[in-house]
């Protein structure tokens, strides 16, 4: 019982104890997490179905799977498709828009700015179904509050422009977190670099150019990181088009759910699940490389998990 | 001068137009609940509560949201009081490759998604009989939420003094006491903080809830919303503005708490 412990173990827990702690979370954590990553691999070499004869005694297919897909005109348009909507929504929209708001809004307090920030917030934490029948009602075709502004009744934003459509929702639903991201890293900058720059007559540009972004070039990439890597991985376009029409908003997320669970090919879409696994990981250990970094620099920072 | 006030002008204008592009959707979900005969329009409502009554009466509406707060409770009490333990003993014990684990499980969490687990979550839950529980998705999600939440508890766990826990060992209190009766009330920010973000995941999130029941008895609300249309395929749009309405309530009242209490800024915000 009195088994000697190191100073750092206050409470006297030592090993055993220790483990027993932590086993029920990792437990959890390597059945719901680990697994299933690994469980993908596999999956992805068979030709397992939801339904049918495979379902029932798949056989591996090697990488046909791989091969099937990359030749798939289909998929190779939601790859395109995708990588139009994390450029457009997350890269030029969300961190343009956020970068925007937090320089505009830097030097001001008062109501103008809590009502700003509060509606961009409002639009980060509404539930993401919510937030889709908001757009469905905004954009539709008849009785649209959009169309009823412009005075052009009729118009099919959804059906004639839906990967417009769920871009332009992206920057509104996600803004948030780069406007609060950029806001935090401004206050890094100090304002008297910012007069003496002004006084030595630089316009906008240039003080942003010189003397902004060296102190929050690190912020800039952490942001782009994050958000790229939630984009890319979103669902919640899924409510507002269902990829329609005829693909033309078919996002990779809704792809894989289109041919896994919809036409009940599981071999198939597990293999491009695989791939977008592997393309998560490249930016997951981007942003861990920028961390770690910033951890040498003694800057620790806070990042919460992605949008609720 | 003149530039300077073209600056301030131009500045005016652009809040006035992101204020528009970010209020204009929500009109909606202000006016219409309130609507006699809601169209899809935003408009001055013919005011009446009438459609609340109707929400009260839908078989499933009242049901999602009990199911939600079932989920949703479910996933933040588990996830707090696994990743409360494991961060205790992986803040106070030194375990070899300890930080490299920690980094590790954060680095998996971000990459195993919903959508590239898609697959392999539905086929284990079919298996393991989770499909059409609340156990199912109260399991899953708190697997992809575990990580992070240990994470920031450890980071909470590490500034506190050890000299308390010290002195109650002294006295012959068990880890375990130790841990309920110093510990927690110390960490109490943190776990709250973990609480309420697990429980707004829980509540908006769509993709695993979507996949994981078919009974619509068992769905959440985000779910349900989904399911308010006609048989002719129109969307009810009486009962999914009242219910959105309904549904988003609790999370901007927790936000609020929230951004009370501990702030919601990221420096010296929501980390302390």
């Amino acid at each position: 019982m009195a088994r000697p412990t190191s100073a750092a173990d206050a409470a006297g827990l030592g090993r055993t104890r220790a483990v027993a702690f932590v086993l029920p979370a990792l437990t959890l954590i390597a059945v719901f997490l680990i697994f299933p990553a690994l469980w993908t691999i596999y999956l992805g070499l068979t030709d397992y179905r939801l339904t049918g004869l495979a379902a029932a005694d798949p056989q591996i297919v090697g990488l046909d799977n791989y091969t099937g897909a990359l030749t798939d005109p289909r998929f190779l348009t939601s790859m395109w498709l995708t990588v139009l909507y994390v450029g457009g929504s997350a890269i030029i929209g969300q961190a343009g828009l956020g970068f925007t708001l937090a320089w505009i809004l830097r030097s001001r307090t008062g109501p103008v700015r809590r009502v700003v920030e509060g509606v961009v917030l409002l639009s980060w934490i509404l539930p993401s179904t919510v937030v889709g029948f908001l757009w469905f009602a905004l954009l539709d075709r008849d009785d649209g509050t959009l169309n009823a502004l412009l005075h052009t009744p009729g118009f099919a934003w959804l059906l004639d422009h839906p990967l417009l459509s769920i871009i332009v929702f992206n920057v509104w639903r996600g803004t948030a977190f780069s406007m609060m991201l950029y806001s935090a890293a401004l206050e890094n900058v100090p304002p008297s670099h910012l007069e003496t720059a002004r006084l030595a007559g630089a316009n906008v540009p240039q003080q942003l150019r010189d003397v902004v972004l060296p102190r929050i070039r690190r912020h800039i990439l952490t942001n782009l990181l994050l958000i790229s890597l939630w984009t890319f991985n979103d669902f919640t376009p899924f409510v507002l088009t269902g990829g329609g029409p005829e693909g033309r908003s078919e996002i990779l997320p809704v792809y894989v759910y289109r041919v896994a669970l919809r036409d009940g090919q599981l071999g198939v879409g597990a293999a491009i699940s695989f791939l977008i696994l592997l393309i998560n990981l490249l930016f997951a250990l981007a942003y861990l490389r920028l961390l770690r970094g910033r951890r040498r620099d003694r800057e620790a920072a806070a990042t919460p998990g992605p949008p609720a | 001068m003149i530039r300077h006030t073209l600056g301030r002008l131009a500045t005016t204008i652009l809040i006035a137009v992101v204020l528009a592009f970010f209020t204009l959707p929500m009109l909606w979900l202000a006016s219409a609940p309130f609507d006699d005969t809601p169209t899809i329009t935003t408009s001055i409502p013919d005011f009446t509560l009438r459609n609340f009554s109707a929400i009260l009466d839908n078989p499933y509406a009242l049901g999602s949201i009990r199911n939600s707060l079932i989920q949703g409770g479910g996933a933040a009490a588990l996830v707090v009081v696994l990743a409360a333990l494991s961060a205790y003993a992986l803040s106070r014990v030194r375990v070899p490759g300890r930080d490299a684990l920690l980094y590790l499980l954060l680095l998996l969490s971000s990459v195993v998604t919903g959508t590239a687990a898609m697959v392999p979550i539905f086929e284990l839950a079919t298996r393991l009989d989770l499909i059409d529980t609340h156990l199912g998705v109260i399991l899953v999600v708190s697997g992809g939420l575990l990580p992070a939440a240990i994470f920031i508890l450890k980071d909470f766990m590490d500034e506190t003094p050890t000299t308390y826990e010290e002195s109650a060992r002294v006295f012959g209190a068990s880890p375990l006491q130790i841990l309920r009766h110093i510990v927690i009330p110390l960490v109490r920010p943190g776990l709250a903080t973990i609480a309420v973000w697990a429980l707004a995941s829980v509540w908006g999130g769509f993709l695993f809830q979507f996949i994981l029941l078919r009974d619509p008895e068992k769905a959440p609300g985000s779910v349900i919303l989904y399911t308010l249309y006609t048989e002719g395929g129109a969307p009810k749009l009486d009962l999914i503005s009242t219910f959105s309405l309904l549904y988003s309530l609790p999370v901007v009242a927790m936000y609020l708490f929230v951004s009370q209490r501990y702030g919601f800024r990221f420096h010296g915000g929501i980390k302390r």
